[in-house]
């Protein structure tokens, strides 16, 4: 039973809202446009220090969430203006270092004051002025069989507004995937030279996609550090290969298929983690070795993913594949 | 059919200047590197006519090609499209001003259906832009227009009832059929095909020079390159022949044809190949 529900509890845990908002955003860059954006972590670093930081100084939280997001557009910007000219592969090559960079900026001891260095920013310096507008009560909250804090970091109210943000967000790519400016980036994901042909400015279009796929990679940061704590390792590339992951899963392309992927990432991956701790003894795999070995078998989920199913749960294999 | 009327006081010399020309390119140089794959000294295109571009392999066709539709820049002279100056302009902003391409190898949008490929080719669609696509109401009128627009190109080149298969599922004819249809799409005034014959079967190829020749009587002007010389022969009104990134001759077929520099670059090169019939 406490295995049951700690998995059930996974389906709606704001770590699956925020992974879920993170690889929505990369639908737009690869499921839409076909940018292979390796540095969707990147982005929500940004977004998880603009909001912390700004949060911290004292700024309201509307401005704080608009300098988050600013800080993804700066950094989409600047990202792009160089690379956007280049194909597929080089594309994936440069995003994931500038990733890199802005974590080990963020770690840099000369960013001391600003960004906690390899510490990070602690929850309480921040997360008050979300946690203000709670209109759950501020003690542990019981609703069926899970328990959760009303008000405090992975709380009821955090799980109410991450998913409403996950449905605004999953609701916004239907609208622009079915609409014709939709149609362009799809056009550009099959062959960007034939969309040129027809007159349309393609480097614009990847330009804006890259952008809106970050700034609500900057949201799923947030969503994130509402529920945890801004820390930089935590987003490093590990973090891009599972919302590469998720993506894949659910289906990329897809209006659901980020937040499919998401439940039933993290649901297997809480499921592996309890049910190696529970039932496989010390003596096999000690305790540290639990956490490794559930990555693995993610790794081997997504190998055999790719084989047999590589348009995801829920994707059309006429429309797009992973094919490698 | 040769038009009679408007090349006829034309000379057969190579860079020989038109009554009306609507595409002009002069001094046009590309280089990669030590390799020169174009120079073409002066090349005009008349106005509603169609003009085929013929030559050995490496003669430089398709980059001649690129460099007008703005896909490559020349590293000197320039081309003027319709009295609009080519230098610098983007391919997007050529397609846009009304000088629209085909590739060589067909370009279809595998991922998306026969009918979305064709609503990408439409202009002035106002749900492209970010802001207005949120609001459908902004952009459906349009959508409506260019739907029906697109149904009608489709049936005209019998892919109608295609409209809604996905585009990877046509045949390699299909493929260029559906690419002419969608650059029509554009409404164009000078339409660029590069070897639209090239791998299509031959019930498919008389379909596809019927529809070249009426892309004419429409209006528009036609530049194709082609490899195949009965192709060039029947439906062009003029042919220019570049060899070696030059262009070496120009006129109506039969006088190219018989030009011995033409035989030269081509038998000297290809005496393997098709133009053997000839013999």
């Amino acid at each position: 039973m406490n295995i049951a529900t700690d998995v059930l509890l996974q389906v709606f845990a704001p770590a699956t809202a925020a992974f879920a908002i993170a690889a929505i955003g990369l639908n737009f860059h690869f499921g839409l446009t076909g940018l292979l954006n390796m540095g969707q972590a990147g982005f929500m670093l940004l977004g998880m220090y603009g909001f912390a930081i700004a949060a911290r100084e004292g700024l309201p939280l509307w401005s704080a969430v608009l300098i988050a997001m600013g800080a993804a557009v700066v950094f989409g910007l600047i990202l792009g203006w160089p690379t956007l000219r280049l194909r597929g592969d080089y594309l994936a090559i440069v995003t994931i270092a500038a990733a890199e960079m802005i974590r080990f900026l963020g770690r840099s001891q000369s960013l001391l004051d600003l960004t906690g260095a390899s510490v990070g920013i602690r929850g309480k310096d921040y997360k008050f002025i979300f946690e203000g507008l709670s209109f759950f009560p501020d003690e542990r909250v019981t609703i069926l069989w899970f328990t959760m804090h009303g008000t405090k970091s992975n709380s009821w109210f955090l799980v109410v507004v991450a998913w409403i943000l996950v449905l605004l967000l999953a609701g916004g790519f239907w609208r622009l995937s079915k609409s014709p400016w939709g149609r362009v980036l799809k056009g550009i994901r099959e062959d960007e030279d034939a969309v040129r042909s027809l007159g349309k400015n393609v480097y614009w279009y990847k330009m804006q996609a890259l952008i809106i796929g970050g700034v609500i990679g900057a949201f799923g940061g947030i969503v994130w550090a509402l529920g945890a704590s801004v820390q930089p390792d935590s987003m490093g590339r590990t973090t891009t290969f599972w919302i590469w992951t998720i993506l894949l899963l659910g289906g990329a392309a897809t209006v659901f298929g980020p937040v499919l992927g998401s439940i039933v990432f993290w649901c297997s991956l809480m499921l592996i983690r309890a049910v190696s701790r529970e039932y496989i003894p010390d003596s096999i795999m000690p305790t540290t070795a639990v956490e490794p070995f559930s990555l693995v078998l993610v790794g081997v989920g997504l190998m055999l993913l790719v084989i047999y199913r590589p348009q995801g749960i829920l994707g059309n294999k006429k429309e797009l594949a992973f094919h490698a | 059919m040769p038009d009679a009327t408007t090349l006829a006081n034309v000379e057969h010399v190579p860079g020989v200047a038109k009554p009306d020309p609507i595409l002009v390119a002069d001094g046009v140089v590309r280089r990669f590197g030590g390799l020169t794959a174009v120079d073409v000294a002066h090349f005009e295109v008349q106005r509603h006519t169609i003009t085929a571009l013929i030559g050995p392999n490496g003669a430089g066709k398709s980059t001649f090609f690129n460099l007008l539709t703005g896909f490559d820049s020349a590293q000197e002279g320039a081309g003027v499209f319709d009295g609009r100056e080519l230098k610098g302009m983007s391919a997007s902003n050529v397609a846009r001003a009304g000088m629209v391409r085909t590739f060589q190898l067909t370009k279809a949008l595998e991922g998306m259906s026969v009918l979305e490929n064709m609503r990408l080719g439409a202009q002035q669609q106002p749900g492209e832009n970010i802001l207005r696509a949120f609001a459908a109401p902004l952009w459906r009128t349009r959508e409506r227009e260019i739907t029906e627009q697109a149904m009608t190109l489709l049936a005209r080149f019998k892919l109608d009832a295609k409209a809604h298969d996905s585009a990877g599922s046509l045949s390699g004819g299909q493929r260029k059929l559906l690419e002419m249809a969608r650059a029509l799409m554009t409404k164009p005034t000078m339409v660029m095909l590069d070897e639209p014959m090239a791998g299509v079967n031959p019930a498919l190829t008389e379909s596809l020079l019927e529809h070249i020749v009426e892309l004419k009587d429409s209006g528009m002007t036609v530049l194709f390159v082609e490899h195949d010389m009965h192709m060039v022969r029947r439906i062009s009104d003029w042919v220019a022949v570049m060899a070696q990134g030059k262009l070496i001759a120009e006129g109506p077929s039969h006088a190219v044809m018989a030009n011995t520099a033409v035989q030269d670059a081509y038998l000297g090169a290809h005496h393997d190949t098709d133009l053997s019939e000839e013999n």
